[in-house]
């Protein structure tokens, strides 16, 4: 019988912090701008120039600590990682080996069963993220752009404690709605706000010790990383099958032709030099900054979704939905506050909202329409201002252009007209100009009226409300 | 009154009174830097026409009641290695050759909001890595007591531009001793101030953890009253510290009660008898003032070279990282990929005793070494600032010579790296431990080269030091290369 093997798998986790400005200098950490537009003497490693702390970093870096039940260390330091490459302006990164802000934590994932599992944190480091390289085709000259550079991140080092991709995306995503709810960062893996680099190793069923392990970088979807880790771990057995060993390596994934390669072997590792970082004072976190953060941590989602259940009549499955992300769930609460109904404000999410966060490949931090706008939609719906078709035309032009509706719906004339006069003269007419529709709808064909009542409301600009065109057409005939 | 006989305050105060223009004293200075710099090479890089456009600018702000302070007005000198925008910054090396920074530093600013003339900037050793100024890449600075010798370094340009009065008074840095060693050979007054006191913002570092700017004077009252001037709890240097600089209120002629030590250690082996002599008698001037003065045991002595230079060099490898050809500086031509580049820039670029240390200092970072160099260094400097606080205890200063000789001849050290490091002896212990210390010229040797009195005191004990070296000074009388040559 052939061998049973199990996967170890352990993450290391970037996270790009959302701060306004970097981790050592006052530049913006903005995306886009020109090339080297958000950039000063220290963000591009000028002679002289030295770095100072933001403590905005070491604050959002605290709390992922608290959410994740690390210990906060209380002094701390930086190192420098030693390394020449162009998009380190430097040619060493300030990271942390020596005294991380966080160790010894774990998160709770739901396993496939439905049991839970603790997944261990090892640590969570304070580092600046490098600049870019931009290959220039043209002149054959490869240009670097400063504006990453020092955009503060905080990397989650977690234990080898995941045994299959289902493991890993859980406890991904765990981290990312945590992080998300503290507002610490948008986590966003295609846009690299979130960065994850799998550990992989594979031993027989029932070994102590773990298999050599490789690192798979270049992983920028929750799907890449589940067909990256089936890859890896095939590779790996493979290799042992045919007596082969795994080389300990850094590997790339290629996602498109769903094949990874090697980087570097351990054998051309680099000595990074690490010492503690001269032109920074030691962390020091007192009692005092922790409890202040501690009372700042907002309701998490397992908290929120125990909530919702007691205090909003709606479905279970909403809810799930709702709470995926923090943006969704503020977006429902503030509606909600705003005095609409809960489970018609959850329609609307649930149902246009993720249509078309959906068609145009969209995540919900992206969303632009506010809550008053939504909370007013659905007065005006309440109030049979507009009928259920309008509101949706108006909701399309909220959701791509933040629009007032009462405004647009003003402006446009969409209101419903609600003069019954008006409405059975119309109606009359309709009915005078299709005398075969009536026939039918006489000889038992119910459908019949569907007609009618389309031909009314295309006669009223599709103003009317459906309800009362029916009862009045009911009436006449 | 010649001009240049004038100190900083001098000068400023007769400036003030319209007895000389702001044009008259830079012009002067500009005279006497044309006359001396072909044999001494104190500048690399000298600025004649903004030095007078700024003397026109201040002197109108002076005029209007703008600009009060007591530097106004007086022509400055900047070692090479802190930045200035729009003026080259080389650290007197090829690879900065031809930097010119977009920013100025902090000390500088500092200087420039209190009315400074900025004439240029100083020779040094290369990336302050050298006790002569001989390592510099372009050429070596003459020390002007006597042009065969060396000035010191690696503030050895701003020392000799003291001395030689082509400025007035010069900034210095001083990460082992730069500072105080050329001060004391070339018989000007130079200060290091406790770690934190001066912004390190703009200074080209070479051992973060260790350097200091501070002054180079032509006497103690110029010497507080510029720390004075540049000191500044800078938000933007981390390990600025918010602390009293009121300096000047410490000229004050009196040390009665004072209880200065000296280490019986400072006067072993090693040390020239002139030296030892003037310093000896130095001391017993203080105590006929009403000093007590008794010898001492200071502990781990011994080991503040290596530890010094295990750690200076490895912040400085880490340091000098960034020359690298890519951004700013000296890039090696004709490269045919990056690593190529990188490495024939830097080849080309460094001199031999950056290399040294750099390699010296890679080595004690390198992984196996870290623990048994780097990390075991950091310990014995937590020892050494332990034995000083001992010492602080029972007095309110240390006292001995700054440098075991007087200036050596040029060339006589580049051939024996190891005793070049040796001379570092008295000084180096200082920057390790944090504290302030100051060199106070006290007499010369039988071939006529001046001799300095250090004096260390207790972070943030300045005034102290100020004090006790005013006192000194008063009874010495003046002492300056004009006043021995007789003009």
């Amino acid at each position: 019988m052939a061998k049973q093997y199990e996967t170890v798998i352990g993450l290391e986790v970037h996270v790009e912090l959302a701060t306004k400005t970097k981790i050592f200098c006052g530049c913006s950490t903005a995306f886009g701008g020109e090339p080297n537009s958000h950039t000063c003497p220290v963000c591009t490693g000028m002679p002289g120039s030295l770095p100072v702390l933001n403590k905005q970093v070491l604050e959002y870096a605290i709390a992922v600590g608290l959410a994740t039940n690390c210990d906060i260390t209380r002094n701390g330091k930086f190192d420098r990682k030693n390394y020449f490459y162009p998009d380190n302006p430097q040619n060493y990164q300030i990271s942390q080996l020596y005294l991380p802000i966080c160790r010894n934590g774990y998160v709770e994932i739901e396993t496939e069963e439905g049991g839970k599992k603790k997944i261990g944190i090892h640590e969570i480091h304070m580092e600046e993220d490098a600049g870019k390289l931009i290959h220039d085709e043209w002149e054959d000259a490869t240009l670097v752009d400063y504006n990453r550079s020092g955009v503060p991140l905080i990397e989650i080092v977690s234990e080898p404690d995941m045994r299959s991709a289902d493991e890993v995306i859980a406890y991904l995503d765990k981290l990312r709605l945590l992080i998300q709810y503290l507002g610490a960062s948008d986590c966003k893996l295609q846009e690299g706000s979130m960065r994850a680099d799998v550990n992989l190793s594979v031993r027989e069923v029932g070994a102590s010790e773990f298999g050599t392990r490789t690192e798979m970088k270049n992983l920028n979807s929750f799907k890449a990383i589940a067909r990256a880790i089936e890859g890896e771990k095939a590779r790996q057995i493979d290799l042992l099958e045919s007596g082969e060993k795994v080389i300990q390596e850094t590997r790339r994934w290629d996602d498109t032709k769903e094949t990874s390669y090697a980087m570097r072997s351990k054998e051309d590792a680099q000595d990074y030099r690490y010492f503690p970082d001269p032109d920074l004072v030691p962390i020091v976190v007192s009692e005092e900054m922790i409890e202040k953060i501690r009372e700042k941590q907002p309701e998490f989602r397992s908290e929120k979704m125990a909530r919702y259940k007691e205090e909003f009549d709606i479905p279970d499955y909403d809810i799930d939905i709702i709470t995926n992300t923090k943006r969704m769930a503020d977006l429902f609460e503030e509606t909600v506050a705003l005095g609409a109904q809960p489970k018609k404000v959850s329609n609307w999410l649930m149902g246009e909202t993720m249509r078309l966060l959906k068609e145009q490949s969209m995540d919900p931090e992206d969303i632009r329409f506010s809550p008053a706008h939504l909370a007013a939609l659905i007065a005006m719906v309440d109030k049979k201002e507009i009928n259920s078709s309008v509101a949706k035309t108006v909701f399309e032009k909220m959701f791509s252009e933040d629009i007032d509706p009462v405004k647009y719906v003003d402006e446009k004339g969409l209101k419903t007209v609600n003069d019954e006069g008006a409405l059975r003269k119309t109606i009359e007419e309709v009915v005078a100009n299709n005398p075969q529709a009536v026939e039918d709808y006489h000889n038992g064909k119910e459908k019949a009226i569907g007609a009618l009542v389309g031909q009314t409301m295309k006669a009223m600009k599709g103003k009317a409300d459906p309800a009362m065109v029916n009862q009045i057409l009911k009436e006449i005939l | 009154m010649n001009i240049l006989d004038y100190t900083a305050v001098e000068l400023s105060a007769a400036i003030k009174k319209g007895e000389v223009t702001v044009v008259e004293a830079t012009e002067a200075v500009l005279a006497q830097i044309e006359q001396k710099e072909a044999e001494l090479n104190c500048y690399v890089t000298l600025d004649k026409e903004g030095a007078l456009a700024q003397a026109n600018d201040i002197q109108k702000k002076i005029d209007a009641g703008e600009l009060t302070g007591p530097l106004a007005g007086v022509p400055v000198a900047i070692k090479d290695n802190m930045c200035t925008e729009g003026m080259l910054t080389t650290c007197s090396s090829k690879i900065l050759g031809n930097f010119i920074p977009t920013y100025t530093s902090e000390a500088v600013i500092n200087l420039q909001k209190a009315g400074a003339v900025i004439l240029g900037k100083t020779n040094m050793d290369e990336f302050a890595m050298g006790s002569t100024t001989e390592t510099s890449a372009f050429g070596a600075t003459k020390n002007p007591w006597n042009t065969e010798h060396v000035p010191g370094g690696s503030s050895g340009g701003s020392a000799a531009a003291v001395a030689a009065d082509e400025c007035f008074y010069a900034l210095g840095s001083d990460t082992g001793g730069s500072i105080r060693q050329p001060a004391s050979y070339c018989g000007v007054v130079g200060m290091k101030p406790t770690y934190g006191t001066v912004s390190r913002y703009g200074l080209i570092a070479y051992g973060s953890s260790l350097d200091q700017i501070g002054p180079l004077a032509k006497d103690v009252t110029d010497c507080a009253t510029i720390l004075e001037t540049i000191a500044s709890h800078d938000f933007k240097d981390s390990t600025s510290v918010e602390r009293d600089t009121d300096f000047t209120k410490a000229l004050v002629d009196d040390v009665k009660g004072m209880k200065i030590g000296i280490p019986r250690s400072y006067f072993g082996d090693g040390l020239d008898a002139d030296v030892k002599e003037k310093i000896l008698a130095a001391a017993k001037v203080l105590e006929e003032k009403g000093a007590i003065v008794e010898e001492f045991d200071l502990d781990l002595v011994e080991y503040a070279i290596p530890t010094y230079y295990t750690i200076a060099d490895a912040e400085a490898s880490s340091n000098l990282e960034r020359f690298d050809g890519v951004k700013y500086g000296f890039r090696a031509e004709d490269c045919d990929e990056l690593h190529q580049m990188y490495k024939r820039s830097r080849s080309q670029g460094f001199g031999p005793e950056v290399k040294r240390r750099i390699m010296l200092g890679s080595f004690v970072l390198s992984s196996g070494y870290y623990d048994a160099y780097y990390l075991k260094a950091l310990k014995v400097k937590a020892l050494i600032k332990k034995s000083f606080d001992e010492a602080f205890a029972k007095y309110d200063m240390i006292l001995g010579p700054c440098a075991p000789t007087t200036a050596p001849k040029l060339g006589a050290s580049l051939s024996d790296p190891m005793k070049m490091y040796l001379g570092d002896i008295y000084t180096i212990s200082v920057n390790l431990a944090g504290l302030p210390g100051i060199s106070v010229p006290c007499g010369v040797d039988k071939n006529g080269l001046p001799i300095g009195l250090q004096l260390i005191g207790d972070c943030f004990n300045e005034k102290k030091l100020i004090q006790a070296a005013y006192s000194y000074e008063q009874a010495r009388g003046k002492f300056s290369l004009s006043a021995k040559e007789g003009k």
